[in-house]
């Protein structure tokens, strides 16, 4: 039967290679080729120390990708856990010995690499739920002690990365994690609790936030508050996008970002001075781009077979769904200004490394979609 | 075993599904959200973030408008630009501006005091305007900067243009100077906020400050693509400006030098003009002073020496000076006494060196007396007596008319100088008014002579003896070249067509009063001034007697030869009133105060057979008139004369040339 052969295991490596999504693959590597052109835009039309280092991140990383998407899907399984606390050690390690840059204790230094644990955790935390859920029967899930111990893996490293102090990485990662447990069928009634206790615990939230913290979100409802202080991040960003009109103002003539108007251009605002380059036209198209990626990804989720595979897949799809959110509304004055990436656009190494780590098990998926894992 | 085959495997998977399918729902509605904010920001607000993304990177810097030049009737410049060597700093784009500073400071060898001013300057103004370090470099300082130009990074050595005066004092009160611009000149000229730059320069007196709307010009722009920091990126745009207006003036600069050679060390003014077109071929008034020293700030020492000078070289004597006409007035009060027919041209008085009148004594300026006079020889001699008798007759309103009428009491020109004072023609009706006493007749007699309330300046003397030259005709007095001007030509034929027209009138009496009416200057231009013609000739004859015959005032200053021959009238005007026993003393002029001295003055036209000019030499505490000021006016008439022909050579050549 073509199921046994499948399950047995005896597909060759080039049936694997045949199963691959290449669509996916593609709107990954387009993103790729938009993200490096974007910062090659970034040092004005020169390619310079953060462009060369994006492409060449992108390129291994992309590569290494590839190779991981043939792991068995059961190794994924099996490590979900290990995989888990050992990026919660680095994170411990970061917030004792990690390297410490303008303000904040989030790398942890590898030699090769500087590595930031907390993005790590944004993929960690899917995979480990998606393991503990795969386990988990589904009438025992909303049982009190299948929901304490979610609750603890996840708030464990969202404090960690709260106290470096990064407020933007620690939202995401609880996001990214609260999806997984919408998915995987906790009762509807305990988000709607909770997010009842956060609004009336908002205000003793606010009351612990760090003084810039607090001036952002004050910003982000006014930010003609101080338009050369802390609003002049969000003005400068929003000028920047309105200017780039329907077509933009061109590949290399975005005349706020050349001429250092926009701030964080690298990271954060990489979108905003795509949309100033390339105008409303660019950034639907940009935004359709990710819309085709996290549609891929939920489709391979949607016939793989096995839970632990569709739950990761829907988990990461749905958290690329939220940094692309989180991210573009922060440059467009949606959101306060919480420090959060764009994936694969914005420069960063560990980033990319956790977005690459998680379409390996979204490929393994595909490539293993028939698989049953006990 | 197709699957995990469970039911909770089923169910697991369906509500995971279900859950998935919700969540891409409210996907795509948020995406949408996105999709729509982008459509706000950049389709419906792109016009709005454009101009402020045009307003972040844009900045314009004005550059200073060149200034245009002012020229003499030959088109000789006599306020110009040249060109100077400056030092310009951007602070904002030096990384240590102390230490480049003071670099600087070394190699241009500045003192500590102009250093200190350059901190000052610096504090004052935006980091990112222009610093100008140094205004007028030496071309010694110049090389030297140029040299150390590689280790000073920020320095820029700039051609620039600054004002000058290549005639130096000889049109100081004409012209008037430039200096920077002050938070007065800002406030008052809109024109001028509109154009300032650092370092403008504007017109303070004199013709700059009159004209500076016409002269200022059009600042040039550079468009500059800032960053962020404020750092000039690339240039976008540069627009040329424009150049101010030039100016041509009336003015001859031979008899303008000719002027200030004459009143060397003197305070006094001379004016000289042409008694058909008005054109003013010189207003000097003496001492005066350098304006080129005020470009770059007078020094405290220049500008002590200037203010402290005691002949007050700062006023401009020719319009602002008011001054007693002394005798000078004689023609005016005959005039008037023949046009009022108080007197026949043979009415006669004995004079017998002083006249005892409402208990009081005047005294003609001979003690000894002139003897049985006419009205002839009495402005030949400036008898005194006979002015006292005639004035009391004539009455000082019918005076006052004549007078006013010919030039005194009024404004010489419409608002061109800003500084320019009326003078005085007393009436018994502004007595009353403002001073509220009634008028004494014992003032009619003193008025008579010059002294007393009246009080006129040089050049509106000059203008009444013009408006007498020419026959009696209102002229229009003026300084400035236009296309309009009417030749010299043009004008007599006007004139004599309104005088044609005065005869043919039926009642010129009340022609009279029109004119008197009439408000606007230019409808009677070039139209009688008098009733009766021959009043005027008699004056002028009397004024030629004056000059050239035997026992006249200025017989000594005389010149036989034609084509020179010019007539005049003295004037001695007093100073303070003469106590009895001083006049028992009669000092010779060495041995009174310089303040106490008397003003001598002089009014003059020529050539007698053919008049074309007038002129008017005042010279404060310089003595008497005969003896001090009309000698000068002999050695002008040469000059004035022989530049007539070139001037009429010029004017043949350059029909319409206006600079």
């Amino acid at each position: 039967m073509f199921q046994e052969t499948a399950l047995s295991g005896q597909t060759t490596f080039f049936q694997k290679l045949r199963s691959l999504d290449y669509i996916l693959l593609f709107c990954l590597l387009i993103l790729g080729l938009v993200s490096s052109l974007s910062m090659y835009s970034t040092e004005g039309g020169e390619v310079l120390y953060h462009t060369k280092s994006h492409v060449i991140r992108f390129i291994v990383f992309f590569s290494m990708m590839l190779i991981l998407s043939f792991v068995n899907l059961r190794l994924w399984h099996s490590i979900g856990y290990i995989f888990y606390f050992v990026v919660l050690c680095l994170l411990i390690w970061a917030s004792m010995y990690g390297v410490k840059a303008s303000g904040s204790q989030r790398w942890v230094d590898l030699y090769f690499i500087n590595l930031q644990p907390s993005e790590l955790m944004k993929v960690a935390i899917i995979m480990c739920f998606a393991k503990f859920y795969h386990r988990t029967q589904i009438h025992l899930v909303n049982n009190f002690k299948n929901l304490i111990v979610p609750m603890v893996v996840l708030i464990v490293p969202i404090l960690l990365v709260v106290s470096q102090p990064d407020l933007g990485t620690s939202i995401l990662i609880g996001l990214s994690g609260l999806v997984v447990l919408w998915l995987s069928g906790v009762n509807a009634k305990y988000f709607i609790y909770s997010s009842l206790i956060l609004l009336i615990s908002l205000p003793f939230v606010i009351s612990v936030l760090k003084p810039y913290q607090k001036l952002r979100i004050l910003t982000f409802f006014n930010p003609d508050r101080d338009p050369l202080g802390a609003g002049y991040q969000i003005i400068q960003s929003k000028i920047a996008v309105g200017s780039g009109g329907l077509s933009g103002k061109g590949f290399l003539k975005g005349t706020q970002s050349y001429l250092d108007f926009l701030p964080e251009k690298h990271t954060d605002f990489i979108f905003t001075l795509f949309s100033e380059e390339h105008g409303f036209v660019g950034s639907v198209l940009l935004l359709f781009l990710y819309a085709i990626i996290i549609y891929r990804t939920a489709k391979i989720g949607a016939s793989a077979r096995s839970f632990f595979g569709k739950l990761f897949c829907y988990g990461f799809a749905s958290s690329i769904f939220i940094y692309v959110t989180v991210n573009m509304s922060m440059v467009l004055g949606l959101l306060p200004i919480v420090g959060s990436p764009l994936p694969i656009m914005s420069y960063g190494g560990s980033s990319m490394l956790a977005t690459m780590i998680g379409f390996s098990v979204v490929m393994s998926t595909k490539i293993y979609q028939k698989q049953i894992i006990a | 075993m197709i699957s995990g085959g469970s039911d909770t495997g089923y169910r697991k998977q369906s509500v995971v599904g279900r859950r998935m399918f919700i969540l891409s729902a409210a996907k795509l509605v948020v995406f949408g959200g996105i999709i729509a904010q982008l459509f706000s920001l950049q389709i419906n607000q792109n016009k709005k973030y454009l101009t402020l993304s045009d307003k972040n990177r844009l900045r314009e810097w004005k550059l200073p408008p060149i200034r245009g030049d002012f020229q003499d009737f030959f088109g000789n410049t006599i306020a110009g630009n040249l060109k100077v060597y400056q030092l310009h700093v951007i602070p904002e784009q030096v990384e240590n501006f102390n230490s480049l500073i003071i670099r600087v400071k070394d190699i241009l060898e500045l003192d500590q005091k102009t250093f200190n001013k350059i901190i000052k300057k610096k504090k004052s103004q935006k980091p990112w305007e222009t610093l100008i370090v140094s205004e007028n470099l030496s071309w010694d300082q110049f090389v030297k900067i140029n040299f150390y130009l590689h280790e000073l990074s920020g320095v820029k050595p700039v051609l620039s243009v600054a004002r000058s005066y290549p005639y130096n004092e000889n049109y100081t009160h004409l012209l008037g100077y430039v200096a920077q611009a002050s938070q007065n000149d800002l406030a008052n000229n809109s024109e001028i906020k509109k154009k300032h730059v650092p370092g403008l320069r504007v017109g303070k007196i004199g013709l700059e400050r009159s004209l500076e709307n016409d002269l200022i010009g059009m600042n040039g722009v550079q468009r500059y693509e800032v960053n962020a920091y404020g750092k000039r990126i690339n240039q976008i745009d540069h627009v040329e400006g424009q150049k101010g207006k030039s100016i041509r003036l009336t003015v001859d600069t031979k008899i303008q030098q000719t002027c200030n050679e004459l009143l060397k060390d003197r305070a006094g003014s001379i004016s000289v003009m042409d008694i058909y077109t008005g054109d003013i071929l010189a207003m000097h008034s003496s001492p005066s002073f350098d304006p080129n020293l005020f470009l770059y700030g007078i020094s405290y020492e220049n500008w002590e020496a200037i203010r402290n000078n005691p002949k007050k070289p700062l006023i401009n004597r020719s319009i602002t000076g008011l001054y007693p006409p002394g005798s000078t007035i004689k023609p005016i009060v005959a005039l008037s006494a023949l046009e009022n027919n108080i007197i026949s041209p043979n009415f006669k008085v004995n004079c017998s060196g002083k006249i005892e009148m409402y208990g009081q004594t005047y005294n003609c300026w001979k003690k000894k007396g002139h003897g049985v006079v006419n009205l002839r020889d009495a402005l030949k001699v400036s008898c005194d007596t006979f002015f006292y008798e005639m004035s009391r007759r004539l009455g000082v309103d019918r005076l006052n008319e004549t007078a006013k009428k010919f030039g005194l009491g009024n404004k010489v020109f419409n608002n061109i100088f800003n500084e320019e004072k009326s003078g005085l023609v007393p009436s018994t009706k502004w007595k009353k008014n403002v001073l509220g006493k009634g008028w004494v007749l014992g003032e009619t007699l003193i008025t008579g002579i010059g002294q007393g309330y009246i009080q006129t300046t040089p050049l509106q003397l000059c203008l009444m003896t013009a408006q007498l030259a020419n026959g009696g005709f209102k002229i229009n007095p003026k300084i400035i070249v236009n296309k309009e001007d009417l030749s010299f030509e043009e004008i007599k034929s006007k004139m004599s067509k309104n005088l044609e027209e005065k005869i043919q009138g039926p009642d010129f009496d009340d022609a009279m009063v029109g004119l008197e009416m009439s408000s606007s200057k230019e409808d009677n231009l070039y139209s009688p001034l008098f009733r009766n013609q021959e009043n005027v000739k008699f004056v002028l004859e009397a004024m030629f007697a004056s000059t050239n015959e035997v026992r006249g005032t200025s017989y000594s200053s005389r010149i036989e030869d034609k084509k020179y021959q010019f007539a005049g009238k003295t004037g001695t005007s007093q100073v303070k009133r003469i106590t009895e026993a001083q006049r028992e003393l009669d000092l010779d002029i060495s041995q009174i105060p310089y303040e106490d001295r008397d003003h001598a003055l002089y009014i003059a036209f020529g050539p007698y057979k053919n008049p074309r000019y007038a002129m008017s030499v005042f010279i404060e505490h310089g003595g008497s008139g005969g003896s001090t000021a009309a000698p000068m006016a002999k050695k002008l008439f040469k000059v004035v004369i022989d530049r007539h022909e070139e001037r009429e050579k010029f004017k043949q050549k350059n029909i319409n040339f206006v600079a």
